[in-house]
């Protein structure tokens, strides 16, 4: 497996990176993943307007904050010291207990702190909320995000295709997901380009994302949903306008129809890989599935099965051994992000 | 330890007397039945949450029947009556208490409260078993899965508290009205008519609000 | 019927495929083997651990001891060392599976060596046992052993419901112990949230074990806090009002008044699963009308506030401990009843930031941020509070100091990730991350954990009689605060990379040095506690030179200072009448402390009691039947209850008196030799000159 190869490439050079990650360490910088050419996996490094927005409150909030944590850090050793049993020529006053002075300053000052902060606290709720969209002048591009036990499948209605292990956006047009699981609950994510937010089957829930530049970022389940749950990640490619044209085009040419009887091979507990090995084509990228084309509402039926009032016995839900999931994979059977 | 002071003593405590002038067995009564009520709000927030439930599930009848196919007023209202008037009865005893020291009608009441509350509950089983002759189990709907949790947990405390009821007559023969016992008869009093209090929740939440 | 039937009926579904060896056997592939052997290994531990102890109990002849002085017993004292006793052991097997996932990790980048289902039973108990067998017997073993005593009474207000609750507790406790040994426990993580844990998904016995192990500690909880809440209304002496209570008392009082309203969401979720499990009810199912986010909802319900009854009572030691350590009243006394006030009220108000990612609207989320955010406030008013009790005093460096101003400057810096994570738009990015996991330990550890360190530490001496040896303690406590700092900082950065809690291996070489110098940071923290267990051995062998029978070896402040060490069985032979906050202190410096009262009186307490045994073994048997479809044995000991109780309730002979004469001779004994003793100054408090007899002249003088 290609991802396998590359880890134990990596082993012969071990210890120069562990001394040279020790070196990022102490610089307490977080400059990482560049080094080995891995997507953006975190929204210190932002590329869309949500994660920038996330970064610079997430900055505010602990320069802010810390006024009030300082001088705590700071008065505790000094304050230990200088009073420390045994020091010469400080004051003592056992029974000293209250100030009016110190009452309102400890009272007061984390008062204002959480005023001050409520404010960007209530606005960037708003304004970051996942299911308001995002102010453009382009069109948003449709996604319907269907989570499986251990993978994502990615269906383009308005392009007609779907994907699973890649999902490639458009550079400076909104996205705009709708999202389910045909299995337990599961939390979509990724990180570079904004918040996640929960699947969840029968329901569905909304996020909106922006890629303001073209790059490779690492998208993620980060809800626990059982034995593959590591491997359940992919690569989210943002292109330019005619690449992304371009990659529809490939996904249609190179893909296969995704019809019932596939979708009921990818929905059985497997890692992507499994998956691939199941269904994928040489003509598809390693451990990346591309569908040329996708039922009329395929998203809508997976959630209506739940909620069509008839039992669903285990071995009729995706995700369930009855349902023909197979052994736990084996602690070493990696995925990579097929990159 | 029987006899005691009727009218020092119920100043003192409102709900009983206990007898006894001496402070201690009041103190420790008090205690245990402060303890109690203290029970009883956090029972309170238990049904709290199933009523909450109920109330979110309502309508995830999940193409099953729903209240209104489901719900037969009259045996409600006869289970309600049995209920409401057992607290009556309850009420009764607690009186005779609190103001005779004689045995015989605490029992007599006790036992009619008993009879009411054993009505309740077969009344009770013949609806739920009516419910799922019709296919209307647990196992239907996400309704149903709220109605038998929060209905039956009422019948199941009420099937417990006549178990109380029963020890507690035993009890009587046993031991005679001893502060003890007497502090136990106020309050398993106290949970029967919380039961009645939920129950009133139940009628209005569940079968009102249902078949309206 | 077939002899598989029989066995059906008898041992329901289990079977030697529930051994822990049964894998490795069946698929002898190395990481099954090297999984098997762990397993088994722990497994062994368990049983051989069980099987020296009932030795070791009967070669020394000590079951009759350990029955009628121990198990039996009803006293508040005893009931509250064997739950510390019980956090004690747990902590060690939580500990230990902490470092086999940290272990796993740091080599997560090569796959490591534990299986995925392995490693979810691992970080799965891991979280169950530290809160709720862990955190929850040490406090609540704290306030037991505490409070009365603080408060001037001889017990709690129910003393047999408090040995019951105590049985329920470890029945729970035992039920996870027993799935080390027979099945696997859940690997859903301590929230266990469905659809995953429902039957379709995993039928297993692992969610039954939690199911029944949280329900059973659920039910021995909401009765803790009933107990607690009536003896502190209730059982406070003459002139201890509201008001003058000791900090402790006051955190205790709001944990348990926490713990009567957030533990029945606990109790009814986890059977409202069991319903769903057993009885094809579809409360969280997939389908069917079930609804998954009502779990989140009524688990949170529970699980914000519990997080405030973990966290208060170790409030409430850091408020007894800087104030005596530094010779000095509490500052802002009521200050801090009211923030402990405020922060048990909003701890019921904020539940829905553990959800913030659930697709409701940004109105609520907004709102429910913002009263997050608002409980920082009394939260940093207390730290505050603490420094300024310093400011001005004359600090000891003693061990439970040490462990209060680690608290105070790590505390704050989980109180900054927390104020992150109340903004939803933040929460987005770092929730069900490793920033998470950094967060919420950052709390726990030095929050809650060294809390209830620095209270063993500091009421030790008052329950067996001697002081733990200081520079163990020492030591301990530094390789807890380094180990701390070592093991959870790194995971701050992880979180901050996009690296999610519960992954058994990881693709990002990035991440690896940060996992190893995690690991060090775990190994520093079992050291720690290896080091305590050494502290306790040196401390118990050289008990006499430690002893402090005058029962004062702090120069404490409050009640439970004014008695012996080890307290007598009755705590105070007379109950004292209370005129000012810290009481004792007061005595000491008016010199009316350690005085003959007039008269000595019978003294009844509470006969020893079977009734918390036996619901312990009852209860575990109906846990573990019901976890293995043994119906006989779940219908049995389900009847059983019912059954004890009643009988139990005929039972008239429940107190037992204690003649006046013989409370007089301990008393004037004790008094006898605290007017020998040398009052001592606090420069000699931690050597053996100390005999628990404190000179204050010092505070006296400079008032
Ligand atoms: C003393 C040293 C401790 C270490 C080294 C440690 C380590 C860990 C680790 C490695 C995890 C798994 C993180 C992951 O999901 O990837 C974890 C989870 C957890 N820990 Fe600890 N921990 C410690 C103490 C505590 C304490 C004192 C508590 C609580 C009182 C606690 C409560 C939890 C909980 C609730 C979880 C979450 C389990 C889950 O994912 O469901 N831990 N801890
Ligand atoms: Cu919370």
């Amino acid at each position: 497996m290609k991802s396998g190869s590359r880890a134990h490439c990596h082993r012969g050079k071990t210890v120069r990176r562990i001394a040279v990650t020790i070196l990022t360490l102490l610089a307490l910088s977080v400059l990482y993943d560049d080094a080995w050419a891995l997507p953006v996996s975190s929204f210190l490094e932002p590329a869309g307007p949500v994660a920038a927005a996330q970064k610079n409150h997430f900055i505010w909030v602990t320069l802010i904050t810390l006024i009030v944590v300082l001088p705590a850090i700071i008065l505790t050793p000094y304050l230990a010291w200088r009073y420390r049993y045994g020091a010469k020529k400080v004051a003592y006053k056992p029974k000293w207990a209250f100030s009016w002075l110190f009452e309102i300053l400890i009272w007061g000052v984390p008062t204002i702190i959480v005023l001050i902060l409520s404010v960007p606290l209530w606005n960037s709720t708003h304004q970051l909320d996942p299911y308001h969209p995002l102010a453009s002048t382009q069109k948003p591009l449709h996604i319907e995000v269907i989570g499986l036990d251990w993978k994502w499948l990615f269906i383009y209605p308005d392009e007609g295709i779907a994907t699973v292990g890649e999902m490639a956006v458009p550079v400076g047009r909104p996205i705009a997901l709708d999202l389910t699981t045909d299995t337990v609950m599961q939390s979509f994510w990724i990180p570079a380009l904004g918040g996640q937010i929960y699947a969840m089957p029968g329901m569905r829930t909304k996020l909106q994302l922006l890629a303001d530049r073209p790059g490779q970022f690492r998208g993620l389940n980060s809800q626990f949903n059982g034995m593959g749950f590591e491997h359940q990640q992919f690569l989210t490619v943002s292109l330019k306008d005619d690449a992304f044209k371009n990659w529809v085009q490939q996904v249609k040419s190179r893909g296969i129809p995704l019809n019932t009887g596939r979708y009921g091979t990818l929905n059985k507990q497997s890692t992507r890989a499994e998956s691939f090995a199941a269904l994928g084509t040489p003509a598809m990228p390693q451990d990346i599935l591309y569908f040329s084309s996708v039922p009329p509402n395929f998203f809508q039926q997976v959630i209506a099965r739940y909620r069509s009032g008839h039992p669903l016995p285990p071995g009729d839900q995706p995700g369930t051994k009855a349902h023909g999931g197979h052994s736990t994979p084996s602690p070493n059977g990696k995925t990579g992000l097929g990159t | 330890m029987s006899a005691g002071n009727v009218n020092t003593e119920a100043l003192k405590h409102p709900g009983i007397n206990l007898g006894e002038a001496h402070g201690e067995a009041h103190t420790q009564a008090e205690g245990v039945v402060f303890g109690f009520w203290v029970f009883l709000m956090s029972d309170f927030i238990l049904f709290g949450l199933l009523f909450a439930t109920y109330a979110t599930m309502v309508d995830h009848t999940a193409g099953g029947p729903g209240p209104k196919a489901l719900f037969d007023l009259k045996s409600i209202s006869i289970e309600t009556f049995a209920l409401l008037l057992s607290s009556f009865t309850f009420g009764m005893a607690s009186l005779n208490l609190k103001h005779g020291e004689r045995r015989k009608p605490i029992i007599l009441w006790l036992l009619a409260t008993l009879m009411l509350g054993l009505i309740f509950l077969g009344l009770e089983l013949h609806d739920f078993s009516s419910m799922i002759d019709k296919g209307a189990g647990p196992w239907r709907s996400g309704f149903l899965s709220a109605f038998f949790g929060l209905v039956p947990l009422h019948g199941l405390h009420v099937a417990t508290a006549s178990l109380w009821l029963i020890v507690m007559l035993v009890q009587m023969g046993v031991f005679g009205l001893t502060p003890r016992v007497k502090t136990r008869l106020l309050r398993l009093g106290l949970f029967w008519h919380f039961l009645d209090i939920i129950w009133v929740g139940i009628f209005s939440i569940v079968y009102l609000a249902g078949l309206s | 019927m077939t002899a598989s039937d029989l066995w059906h009926l008898v041992f329901g579904r289990l079977g030697l495929q529930s051994l822990p060896f049964w894998d490795m056997i069946q698929h002898p592939t190395p990481s099954h083997i090297i999984n098997g052997i762990i397993a088994t290994g722990a497994a062994a531990v368990v049983v051989i651990g069980a099987l020296v102890t009932v030795f070791l109990i009967t070669k020394y002849r000590k079951w009759g001891v350990l029955w009628s002085d121990w198990l039996t017993s009803v006293d508040h004292k005893k009931i509250g060392i064997m739950y510390i006793v019980l956090a004690f052991v747990m902590l060690a097997r939580a500990l230990i599976e902490a470092l086999l996932i940290r272990t796993q990790q740091a080599d997560g980048l090569n796959g490591g060596f534990l299986s995925a289902d392995h490693f979810a039973q691992l970080f799965s108990t891991h979280g169950t046992i530290m809160i709720f067998f862990m955190a929850m017997p040490f406090l609540i073993g704290l306030i037991n052993f505490v409070m009365p005593q603080q408060i001037g009474a001889r017990d709690v207000s129910f003393p047999m419901m408090n040995s019951i609750s105590l049985g329920l507790t470890a029945a729970g406790a035992a039920l996870v112990m027993v799935s080390l040994v027979l099945g696997k426990f859940e690997t859903g993580g301590w929230t266990a949230y469905p659809p995953y844990t429902e039957a379709a998904f995993n039928p297993g016995p692992g969610v039954d074990y939690w199911i029944w192990a949280i329900a059973l500690s659920s039910i021995g909880t909401t009765m803790t806090g009933i107990n607690f809440a009536v003896t502190i209304y209730k059982k406070r002496a003459p002139g201890m009002t509201l008001f003058r209570m000791p900090l402790f008392t006051w955190t205790a009082l709001c944990t348990a008044i926490l713990m009567i309203f957030a533990m029945p969401p606990l109790t009814a979720v986890s059977l409202m699963l069991a319903l769903d499990r057993y009885l094809d009810f579809h409360f969280f199912t997939n389908g069917m009308g079930g609804n998954m986010m009502n779990f989140a909802n009524l688990f949170w319900l529970f699980g914000h506030p519990e997080v405030y009854i973990l966290i208060l009572p170790a409030f409430g030691v850091y408020s007894e401990v800087f104030s005596t350590f530094s010779g000095k009243r509490l500052y802002g006394y009521t200050s801090l009843v009211y923030a402990t006030m405020a922060i048990a009220v909003l701890s019921f108000t904020v539940w829905l930031h553990h959800f913030f990612t659930m697709g409701q609207s940004a109105n609520i989320n907004a709102v429910f941020g913002l009263l997050t955010m608002i409980i920082g406030i009394p939260t940093g008013v207390k730290i505050y509070d603490w420094l300024l009790t310093m400011y001005q005093g004359r600090v000891r460096f003693t061990v439970p100091l040490i462990y209060a101003l680690a608290f105070s400057v790590l505390f704050v810096l989980g109180g900054l990730s927390g104020v992150l994570l109340a903004n939803p738009s933040i929460d987005f990015q770092v929730h069900n991350s490793l920033f998470l996991v950094a967060h919420f330990h950052n709390m726990l550890i030095p929050g809650l954990l060294f809390g209830m360190l620095a209270g063993y530490h500091f009421w030790f001496p008052k329950a067996f009689g001697f002081r733990l040896d200081e520079r163990w303690g020492r030591l301990s406590a530094y390789l807890w605060i380094s180990g701390f700092i070592l093991a959870f900082f790194p995971l701050y950065a992880l979180g901050l990379m996009g690296m999610t809690r519960r992954t058994v291996s990881y693709f990002d070489p990035a991440y690896t040095p940060w996992m190893l110098v995690a690991e060090v940071g775990a190994l520093v923290l079992t050291a720690a506690l290896t080091t305590l267990v050494i502290q306790l051995i040196v401390s118990i062998r050289e008990r006499k030179a430690n002893a402090v029978p005058v029962g004062d070896p702090w120069d404490g402040r409050s009640l439970e200072w004014a008695i012996a060490a080890p307290s007598p069985e009755w705590n105070f032979p007379v109950i004292p009448t209370v005129t000012d906050r810290d009481p004792f202190a007061v005595a000491k410096a008016q010199h009316t402390a350690y005085q003959s009262p007039p008269a000595y009186e019978d003294i009844t307490l509470p006969t020893n009691s079977a009734m918390g045994m036996i619901i312990c073994v009852v209860g575990g048997l109906l846990g573990f039947a019901l976890v293995w479809h043994m119906w006989w044995l779940a219908i049995l000991s389900a009847l059983a209850v019912p059954v004890a109780v009643i009988a139990k309730s005929f039972d008239t002979r429940t107190e037992k008196v204690i003649p006046a004469a013989e409370v007089r001779q301990q008393h004037q004994a004790w008094l006898a030799q605290a007017r020998q003793e040398t009052p001592i100054s606090r420069q000699l408090e931690t050597s053996p000159d100390n005999h628990g007899l404190a000179d204050n002249t010092i505070a006296e003088a400079s008032t």
